[in-house]
């Protein structure tokens, strides 16, 4: 059912301070599919899917315990290495962050800061990227006008595009749709579907919809535990745990 | 009910309205004491003039001395108070740890607080002497000495403004940088710092209209010579040092009482203007930024 494991968490706690927010989580995460971390305002979905890139290194008296290891190399070891993780490990956020920069700057921004001179390459790579975020066609003609100037769901796209450009392996999404409408959440959910090929795929929802239609694998979060993983059709008809079910039929959320 | 809050209403309004009445009446002073002046001197010759010698017989007001004094000081304190002045605010938004800021941006804004005669004072008790001992120099009242000082009392307004729009840059543009695998540096000159540049430059506008309309301490440390300057180590006389001296023995309605008040026109319509840009500037900044919509 999968191609072996692209991410492996294991014995995973983390804490702000002394609040401990997350709690002994292990779990795999496979190459080209879909993983779903679903669970309640509050369970840690964030933090969770943040320690993955190391994006939590930038808040101060925060601590890990336990390992994260990417293609069996333990990200957390290597610290003068975090750059090149981030360029791996690539993130989409909960709301569309393009800089107030033009379109085409926005997306070969990741390659400036890596060091790409050439220009030919960057613009050939910028192009490709916008093809595959499926925003191409909407910005081919107004590559140099300002990115804000385009609807929440195209900013979406061209975050996502953004990071496609620095070439990751694996993508990670913090509620990519949160702030969206359906037309452009439809949008998103079927670029993720296409990306999957290509990339591991790791995406942080509320939606339990959303998790349904467009994961391979979910994982429900709860009060920072791992409640349950699996299948996402296993979890979603048969699951295993009550709290799990409970979620899932809405006794709370 | 309805009568209290219709006096209110109006208290409230009266207030709001007070400071206008106040510019518009300052406005109106300006130009009916400032104009008559043009009576005794042409605007070009007032302007461009090279001879500031309003009490000789027959009197010249030629003002260029006055303005090129204000010029050579306002750079110099530019010079003296930009790089101090968004290098903190960079330090304090970058990085300095939230303990730092919080000492750090307090005891900045407090170098505001104190009185210009203060620093004045300090100038020429202090700076003067220093800077005639280092440079050899027959006075320690000079441009430089004025830069030096001006320049200090603008730190806190660049500062503490050019922080304030580094920190409005959202967080965001800051992860989703660090996220593409930028550095620290590289996300400070690329990202944050042209994001926020318009709100720096509104910092810096700012900052220099309040070094152009400093008073008591360009009299005090400028040394006063009228003459245009052609280093920094020559006393100066800038325009607003010029008004405060000399406006308590001109007689009223005598051409050198109107000269005074036409300096002051133009200085309230410099310092309009850097208000005016700044202004334009920082809606850009906030359009830019998303933050109002």
């Amino acid at each position: 059912m999968h191609n072996g494991t692209r991410i492996k968490i294991s014995n995973v706690s983390f804490y702000y301070g002394n609040l401990k927010v997350l709690s002994n989580i292990s779990m795999d995460i496979y190459k080209n599919q879909v993983t779903a971390i679903i669970g309640p305002s509050g369970c840690g979905k964030s933090t969770f899917i943040r320690l993955l890139n190391r994006m939590n290194d930038l808040i101060t008296k925060s601590k890990l315990e336990g390992s994260i290891y990417l293609d069996n190399k333990d990200i957390y070891k290597a610290k003068e290495d975090v750059v090149a993780i981030r360029r791996l490990v690539g993130m989409v956020f909960q709301k569309p962050n393009p800089f107030p920069k033009s379109i085409y700057e926005n997306v070969a921004y990741g390659l400036e800061v890596n060091n790409i001179k050439d220009k030919a390459f960057i613009e050939h790579r910028v192009i490709e990227s916008l093809r595959k975020a499926a925003l191409w066609n909407e910005v081919k003609d107004r590559l140099h006008d300002s990115a804000l100037k385009l609807s929440g769901g195209q900013q979406q796209r061209l975050c996502i595009a953004r990071c496609l450009a620095v070439d990751p392996e694996v993508i990670l999404f913090d509620e990519p749709c949160a702030s969206l409408d359906p037309v452009s959440t439809k949008k998103i959910e079927e670029l993720i579907l296409e990306l999957k090929s290509d990339y591991t795929i790791v995406i942080v929802t509320h939606n339990m919809q959303q998790a349904a239609r467009v994961s391979d694998f979910t994982a429900f979060l709860y009060l920072g535990e791992l409640v349950e993983f699996g299948h996402t059709e296993k979890i979603f008809t048969v699951p295993k745990n009550k709290k799990t079910e409970e979620y899932l039929t809405g006794k709370f959320g | 009910m309805r009568i209290k809050e219709t006096i209110y209403k109006w208290i409230f309004t009266i207030f709001a309205f007070a400071s206008l009445l106040f510019l518009v009446g300052i406005v109106v002073v300006l130009f009916k004491e400032g104009l008559p002046i043009f009576k005794h001197v042409k605007l070009v010759a007032f302007l461009f003039g090279k001879s500031w010698y309003p009490t000789y017989e027959p009197a010249e007001y030629g003002i260029l001395p006055l303005i090129m004094g204000s010029v050579w000081v306002t750079v110099g304190a530019v010079l003296v108070s930009v790089p101090l002045g968004v290098g903190s605010a960079l330090y304090l938004d970058e990085l300095a740890s939230y303990k730092q800021k919080a000492i750090l941006k307090p005891i900045i804004e407090i170098l505001a607080s104190i009185p210009s005669i203060v620093f004045g004072f300090f100038g020429m008790v202090i700076v003067a002497p220093l800077i005639q001992r280092i440079f050899k120099l027959p006075v320690g009242l000079c441009a430089l000495t004025a830069s030096i000082i001006l320049g200090v009392m603008a730190i806190p307004t660049i500062c503490s403004l050019a922080e304030d729009a580094l920190s409005y840059v959202p967080r965001s543009f800051r992860e989703a940088s660090f996220a593409l695998g930028a550095n620290r540096w590289q996300t400070l000159t690329k990202v944050v710092v042209p994001a926020a540049g318009s709100g720096v430059s509104t910092s810096i506008i700012l900052g220099v209209s309040r070094i152009v309309g400093e008073t008591m301490t360009v009299l005090m440390v400028s040394g006063g010579a009228a003459m245009i300057p052609v280093s920094f180590f020559q006393p100066v006389r800038p325009m607003t040092a010029t008004i405060a001296a000399e406006m308590g023995e001109a007689a009223m309605g005598s051409a050198h009482y109107h000269a005074l008040f036409a300096i002051g026109l133009i200085l309230f319509l410099v310092t309009l203007v850097f208000n005016i840009i700044a202004e334009l500037i920082s809606r850009r900044f906030r359009i830019k930024l998303g933050l109002n919509r």
